[in-house]
């Protein structure tokens, strides 16, 4: 009994669902104390709203809907924690993910409203144009030994105002965002599949969401199966050793972020072209969406199935920071406590080294007992 | 009465989770003796060391100093006590010179100020009275490896220790800096002070050691006089059974030329100055070439350069008649040479990934394990990994999914030569395969070796163990400075003759020098 409950505790997959649920609970509790420092009156309330976000509706047809929102945006979330979780298993910090996601949602949008293509050709070229932006980062880093992160942090400001240049002839005259290509071209709106009807007719809910998840399960696929797999975790794990038994270190490299580079503009490309928001061409910083990624690959244990549920946690309380009272709070209240979690959500890691120390230290103790 | 022993360790139990470290062992130092400690890898001796720093509280004994029973708690109250000890890598600033190291955490200080004088005098008086000869202010990057030795046994003189430990201290030294040594430390005991010699060279505890005490597998086996014990008595001790010091091989019977170096040369990456410096060779099928020499003359670089892991600057590289010199590694591996890599850690194994797949990790691309959809053959892998497991004694936990980290060195060692030797390379290059590994595993390391070279292939052995290369080679090449200084046979040639090539004081392959 004793030796089963070791080596559970042990499991490394239980190990990771483990320390993320403690890690959300932490986030939570101190997100809770900095609203009761804000004001003590209402932080129970607002701390229960945010964990609630659609289940506050009191009709089922009206949380399904919202329910449906928050699908919406945790399916890009998804594709960026997939970018920047396949990078780091070749020992890369794609932090890139963030500007591939903003390029990609610039060159979705311009072949939407300009150039009137369909859906998948807007795609296309958007996880194209992800993909040049990894593969300068990995030749930079292959070939001159430029840190991916420097180059990634460099390329996501350069794609953001790329970006604002290229969609200014498509925005509406009268505001600073892009036209929305339901009026302008439908062809290039991402089909429902019925979906739609699933969440009371939550216009927002596409192919995206299938769509996503069956991303998810192939990035899986390939890393555990594939001899792709098997040359970038090895790289990840041990460089040296990867170089020693002759994998090609540079090729690898460029792939591996030209790969997570696709992921992330897929990622935009499957949030913009349903509609839901217009790209604003006088943006001043690249959408958030890319750096949560990094904290739900990180609060999913850096696994692609993982990524699922810790992209859906992290929407569903941001989306639940939008509710909270505005009378008594401010109203970037919301950002606040979803990013304290968040922010708690990159500790998984070292919280299962405490664990580990933990688990270590006590047989210790008992070994020295008996 | 007089008190006997300068320390006494009583009746020492330290337990770790699973293993027993050190079991009820008793160890007396007698003043002014010289103590051997002798024991495998994992016997338990550094452990006996950490409990008499007090790194480590045991669970059961006492340690007596002077016949007063003591309570060591950190390092700083052995120090008080008067015990030091010299580490087998030493614990000196490279750019401080030989002065500034020994006074460095004992600096004499006048009015706040350095005061160094007082400081040399004492030093120099100690080196003319034990006979060690150092210059005070040369810089300690700028000296031999003996010199540095001598420094760091003046630092325990200067700090007036009276128990002076000695771990592992001839593994860097050639013959004739241990010579020297050997010397120091009988001095050293004639004027009183107590020695304690870690080791597992027996040749040298017979030579110096007035008593020596035996652990094996944290066991006390017993403490014998020296005087009275063989070579091969100590041996059976440490080991539990007999033991073969000499390889066991038939002549070479030496076929066509396999390799073929000529006159290469590989950049030192720190220094920016030629680490390989001319070098040309032959290793031909059927026959060991040894390249002997001191760590740091070159010999990883040479191993870099042949296996591709480091650019070559100069000349050209031959396997089997082709000219290999700007293939990449992968090409060269295809092409039939195998590497043991020197640091098994950061080349040899993916720690983390499970043992089968370290078993593949020059062979997962081929047909047998990846399927032409890119799909790894985990069964296949499986069962490849499963037969070398059975075939090379490889002991795991979990089988083919024993994550690598989790097996002892030997293991793991063993389990890269499976791979290497396994892939029937026409070239198999070898460096320090042995390194840090017990008597046993390397039994059956070089066992293998020698199997392979019988089997008509070549082998390139790189080594800093003098006794590997005088059992195992065919022929010796010594490196000394990024240069061949001499060819010599195992057979004809002593351990002395070796050295005088080693040290550079010798050279039989080029004029003038």
């Amino acid at each position: 009994m004793e030796k089963t409950k070791r080596s559970l505790l042990k499991n490394q997959g239980f190990q990771s669902f483990i320390a993320s649920i403690i890690c959300i609970l932490l986030g939570l509790l101190i997100g809770y104390i900095v609203l009761l420092f804000i004001n003590a009156e209402g932080a129970t309330q607002a701390i229960l709203v945010i964990i609630k976000n659609f289940f506050k509706y009191p009709s089922a047809g009206a949380a399904m809907k919202y329910f449906g929102s928050t699908l919406v945006k945790a399916s890009p979330l998804l594709l960026c924690s997939l970018s920047v979780l396949f990078a780091y298993k070749a020992g890369l910090f794609n932090i890139g993910a963030a500007g591939q996601y903003c390029f990609g949602a610039g060159i979705c949008l311009y072949c939407a409203l300009s150039l009137r293509l369909p859906w998948f050709v807007c795609m296309v070229f958007a996880m194209l144009g992800g993909a040049l932006l990894g593969i300068i980062s990995g030749f930079l880093k292959s070939f001159c030994n430029v840190n991916e992160v420097i180059s990634g942090i460099m390329l996501n400001w350069i794609s953001l105002y790329t970006v604002n240049t290229l969609l200014a002839p498509v925005k509406e005259e009268t505001s600073h965002y892009t036209l929305n290509i339901y009026n302008v071209n439908t062809d290039a709106m991402l089909p429902k599949l019925g979906l739609d009807k699933l969440f009371t007719n939550n216009q927002y809910v596409t192919l995206a969401l299938p769509l996503s998840v069956i991303v998810a399960i192939v990035i899986w696929i390939i890393l555990e199966k594939t001899k792709l797999g098997f040359e970038l975790r090895a790289t990840g794990l041990n460089k040296n050793a990867a170089r020693y038994c002759g994998m090609a270190e540079r090729t690898n490299t460029i792939l591996t972020l030209a790969i997570s580079g696709a992921l992330a503009a897929m990622g935009a490309s499957l949030f913009y072209l349903t509609g839901y928001e217009q790209w604003s061409v006088t943006s001043s910083s690249v959408p958030a969406m890319g750096f949560n990624g990094i904290a739900a690959a990180f609060l999913g244990g850096l696994s692609p199935i993982g990524a699922i549920f810790s992209s859906f946690f992290i929407q569903h309380i941001t989306e639940g920071g939008a509710y909270v009272d505005k009378t008594k709070y401010c109203s970037q209240i919301s950002d606040l406590i979803s990013s304290i979690i968040i922010y708690l959500c990159g500790f998984v890691l070292f919280m299962k080294t405490f664990m580990n120390n933990m688990i270590r230290k006590s047989e210790l103790k008992k070994g020295g007992n008996e | 009465m007089d008190i006997e022993y300068a320390v006494e360790m009583r009746n020492i139990t330290k337990e770790f989770p699973g293993i027993i470290a050190n079991d009820d062992i008793t160890l007396q130092l007698k003043k002014g003796e010289i103590h051997a400690l002798l024991g495998e890898n994992g016997a338990g001796k550094s452990t006996l060391m950490s409990v008499l720093f007090g790194l480590y509280k045991p669970e059961k004994g006492q340690i007596l100093m002077n016949g007063k029973e003591v309570n060591i708690k950190d390092p700083n109250d052995a120090n008080a006590l008067g015990i030091g000890m010299v580490h087998q890598h030493f614990k000196l600033v490279e750019c401080f010179t030989v002065l500034d190291n020994i006074i460095l955490g004992t600096e004499p200080v006048k009015n706040g100020f350095l005061n160094k004088k007082d400081a040399r005098s004492k030093i120099l008086e100690l080196s003319d009275r034990y006979s060690l000869k150092v210059d005070p202010d040369a810089i300690i990057d700028n000296i031999s490896v003996g010199m540095q030795q001598r420094t760091e046994i003046l630092k325990m003189l200067y700090r007036e220790n009276e128990v002076l430990i000695f771990d592992e201290p001839t593994a860097v030294l050639t013959p004739q800096e241990i010579d020297e040594l050997m010397g120091i430390m009988k001095n050293l005991s004639k004027e009183g002070k107590s020695i304690l010699f870690i080791s597992h060279k027996l040749n040298e505890i017979m030579a110096v050691a007035d008593r020596c005490t035996v652990l094996r597998k944290g066991k006390c086996i017993g403490t014998v006089d020296v005087a009275n014990t063989t070579k091969e008595e100590l041996s059976r001790m440490m080991v539990g059974r007999d033991v073969e010091f000499v390889v066991q091989k038939k002549d070479p019977d030496i076929g066509d030329t396999v390799l073929k170096v000529e006159h290469l040369c590989v950049a030192d990456r720190h220094k920016g100055l030629k680490a390989v410096n001319d070098v040309s060779f032959e290793v031909r099928k059927g026959e060991i070439v040894c390249i002997a020499g001191i760590d740091g003359n070159g010999q990883s670089e040479l191993a870099y350069g042949l296996s591709g892991l480091e650019k070559t600057t100069g000349g050209k590289i031959f396997l089997n008649g082709r000219d290999i010199t700007h293939e990449s590694i992968r090409e060269r591996s295809i092409g039939g040479l195998s590497h043991i890599p020197e640091d098994r850690h950061k080349h040899g194994l993916v720690l983390d990934y499970p043992l089968d797949y370290n078993m593949v990790l020059q062979r997962y691309f081929e047909k047998e394990f990846t399927g032409k959809n890119g799909f790894l053959k985990k069964k296949n892998i499986q069962k490849y990994a499963s037969r070398l497991i059975e075939e090379y004694d490889v002991r795991t936990g979990q089988g083919t999914e024993t994550i690598t980290r989790s097996m002892s060195g030997g293991n793991q060692q063993k389990a890269i030569i499976a791979r290497e030797v396994d892939r029937d390379p026409s070239l198999l290059l070898a460096v320090q395969p042995t390194r840090g590994l017990d008597v046993g595993a390397i039994e059956s390391i070089h066992k293998r070796i020698v199997e392979l070279r019988d089997s008509g292939k070549a082998v390139l052995l790189i080594s800093l163990e003098m006794d590997e290369v005088m059992s195992l080679s065919d022929r010796i090449l010594v490196m000394y400075e990024g240069q061949l200084v001499g060819e010599l046979d195992p057979k004809k040639t002593t351990p002395e003759e070796l050295g005088l090539y080693m040290s550079g004081a010798k050279n039989n392959l080029k004029e003038g020098a």
